[in-house]
């Protein structure tokens, strides 16, 4: 039933190091709506849970629309306007996100938690030099530095990620794609954060260019001992760094374990269709299977299993209950009725 | 690692003013205009609060040595009296468009990015405003008041703001739509600090090309109003001068060194002002800047690329 994929297990993190590590964010049992005047509130997430380790790489995977940037929107508290956290916690260090006052929250924000978003062009400002903009979230924090180790302090986070401290009075449009990323990463690092969230941060880029951004975000990582959830549609970027893996499927998580199981060992129908619809290079000659239909609408759900009506295994008590999140392994969890015998 | 670095600050500014013909060509004419109001007492032939004993003959006598540009329907040379009008218009222009600007942008920034009830509410007074017909209000409120400089500058200031708070909301609420301001708001930054280092960056070089159109506008209102004898009859303005010389029968006289000279004058600031608006429009929207790009023939470089017609070019 389950297609085998094989991947090198690699040695840059010893999963079992990794399990020992302090757990510094707790996910659990987040629900976000969108409301809205006229219509039904759209479940975007639902009952969503995952932890992430100090020096953890975490890839969240999942379809367009599947509640990804929503959820990772979510742990910075900065939704769009018709966003709702209805339920749960967001634990930070054992302190619930959720409960802090604006206030405490802007500390948090970039100092402790910093984002990369997707399409570095927009999420500079066009008019302000980039030295500029990554002084800009040093100089909300911390007020009193003096003006000589800012200086030092982005050259040096430029150098980082590879960029000669001679362009920082550059504006945005004098940079490539790339630069721009490799700039968002440097200012998403200027506060030496313990989590940098990258949602989606190679969209728009070339494969070469693509593949430096993962590697520098990949050393970086562990150069500082960051832990870094990367939103991401690659399944290989997801193979290659790593260490756990959500798969995330109309706003609640389809399947949630270290990175070898769910190549090696998926459980969830959606999972083992998802990676049918990627190529192996170990198996060339494999045709690549779409999966049939689209992802749910988030105000009209199916009433039971939300992959059901695209599920090849689908049978009765997929449309009537929703299945509960089936624990597998000590690390391993797949919300799906097939499950429920095992 | 060569590269390019952008020239900012003030001498980044001239260089891109040079550029623009238009706009250093509107920038002198205003220049001149200010250089004219500041200079009057060392340029002005006459002293227009000097009294003049008159004659029949000295009543819109026509330009001559003695008076360059003739005299007015009391005897007063004409060109004194435009050098000295300049200083009115000017100040009435400059400090009536400071308020509109600052009561505008304040109530389109507002508007823009605190949204919902705040901006229906300002909104609808800005749609109010604008429906009022300027004119006649300025009227009443001229009237109501004491016809003083202070008053006329203060009323065309507070009836001119609406277009500028309509431009201001509508670039506030595309530029805080833009990515940058959710990571500002990632960053931590408060809501203020996101208006005064992201919002006003992108909405300053609109307002500031407007400031200059709405000094432009404020004078013809100033003129408008003089010129329908709302001004304070002891200061001397172009629309004052144009009021005299039409109440006072210049047109039947003949007398057009009595009217040419304040509508010049008027059109000249009103012109330079519009010119230099467009050309600091230009030049404040880094967005716009296009020197990094070659243009044209220049782009091609190489020495051996132009072919003339009919050439024949042996390729080896």
């Amino acid at each position: 039933m389950t297609e085998m994929k094989s991947i090198e297990s690699r040695n840059l993190h010893p999963a079992m190091n990794l399990r020992s590590a302090p757990v510094i964010l707790d996910v659990q049992h987040v629900s976000v709506d969108f409301v809205s005047e006229r219509q039904t509130p759209a479940h975007a997430v639902m009952d969503l849970s995952f932890m992430l380790r100090e020096g953890e790489m975490l890839g969240l995977v999942g379809e367009s629309g599947c509640g990804k940037t929503t959820l990772m929107l979510s742990i910075l508290r900065l939704l769009p306007a018709a966003g709702r956290i209805v339920s749960g916690k967001i634990d930070f260090f054992e302190r619930d996100l959720l409960d802090l006052t604006e206030a405490g929250m802007n500390d948090i924000r970039w100092k402790n938690i910093s984002i990369i978003f997707q399409g570095a062009m927009n999420a500079l400002n066009p008019v302000r030099t980039i030295g500029d903009q990554i002084k800009e979230a040093i100089v909300v924090h911390f007020p009193r530095t003096s003006k000589q180790s800012l200086a030092e302090r982005i050259d040096e986070l430029l150098e980082m990620v590879g960029i000669g401290a001679n362009r920082k009075d550059q504006y945005p449009h004098q940079y490539s794609g790339g630069m721009r990323q490799r700039a968002m990463i440097a200012m998403a690092l200027a506060c030496n954060p313990q989590i940098v969230i990258a949602d989606e941060p190679t969209t728009a880029l070339d494969v070469m260019v693509q593949a430096q951004i993962l590697e520098l975000l990949d050393n970086l990582r562990h150069k500082l001992g960051l832990s870094v959830i990367l939103v991401t549609h690659d399944l290989g970027v997801v193979a290659e760094i790593c260490d756990t893996v959500l798969v995330m499927y109309g706003g609640v998580s389809a399947e949630y374990a270290d990175v070898d199981s769910i190549y090696n060992d998926p459980r969830h129908p959606y999972t083992q269709q998802l990676l049918k619809a990627f190529p192996d290079l170990s198996r060339p000659k494999d045709r690549l299977i779409a999966i049939p239909g689209y992802p749910p609408q988030l105000n009209a759900l199916p009433p039971g299993c939300r992959f059901a009506p695209r599920c090849p295994q689908v049978f009765e008590r997929c449309n009537i209950e929703q299945p509960a999140l089936y624990q597998l392994g000590p690390f391993h969890q797949a919300g799906c009725h097939l499950l429920s015998a095992s | 690692m060569q590269s390019q670095i952008t020239v900012s600050g003030f001498g980044g500014f001239w260089a891109n003013l040079k550029q623009n013909s238009m706009g250093v060509f509107g920038l002198i004419m205003v220049l001149m205009a200010i250089g004219m109001a500041l200079l009057a007492p060392w340029l002005a032939p006459y002293d227009p609060n000097a009294p003049v004993k008159v004659t029949i003959d000295d009543i819109y006598a026509p330009p001559s040595p003695e008076h360059w540009l003739g005299t007015d329907d009391a005897a007063k040379d004409v060109l004194s009296n435009f050098i000295y009008g300049s200083r009115v218009s000017l100040t009435v222009g400059f400090f009536a468009s400071f308020i509109s600007i600052f009561i505008g942008g304040a109530i389109g920034i507002m508007a823009g990015f605190l949204g919902g009830r705040v901006e229906n509410g300002l909104m609808r007074l800005t749609d109010i405003m604008l429906v009022i017909p300027d004119l006649p209000l300025a009227v009443v409120l001229v009237a109501l008041t004491k016809p003083s400089l202070l008053n006329i500058i203060f009323v065309i200031g507070i009836l001119g703001w609406t277009g500028t708070a309509r431009l201001v909301r509508s670039q506030t609420l595309s530029v805080k739509e833009r990515k940058f301001v959710l990571r500002a708001k990632a960053i931590g930054a408060g809501q203020f600090y996101i208006i005064r280092r992201h919002l006003l960056p992108l909405v300053l070089p609109l307002m500031v090309a407007n400031t200059v159109l709405v000094i432009s506008l404020a004078i013809l209102n100033e003129s408008t109003l003089s010129f329908l004898g709302l001004s304070d009859p002891t200061t001397l303005s172009w629309g004052q001068m144009l009021n005299f010389a039409f109440t006072r029968g210049a047109m039947s006289a003949g007398a057009w060194w009595a009217l040419v000279p304040p509508g010049f004058g008027i059109v000249w600031v009103v012109l330079g002002c519009t010119l230099f608006g467009h050309g600091l429009e230009q030049i404040l929207n880094p967005r716009l800047e296009t020197h990094h790009l070659a243009v044209g023939e220049e782009m091609v470089a190489r020495e051996d690329s132009r072919m003339t017609p009919g050439e024949i070019v042996e390729l080896t």
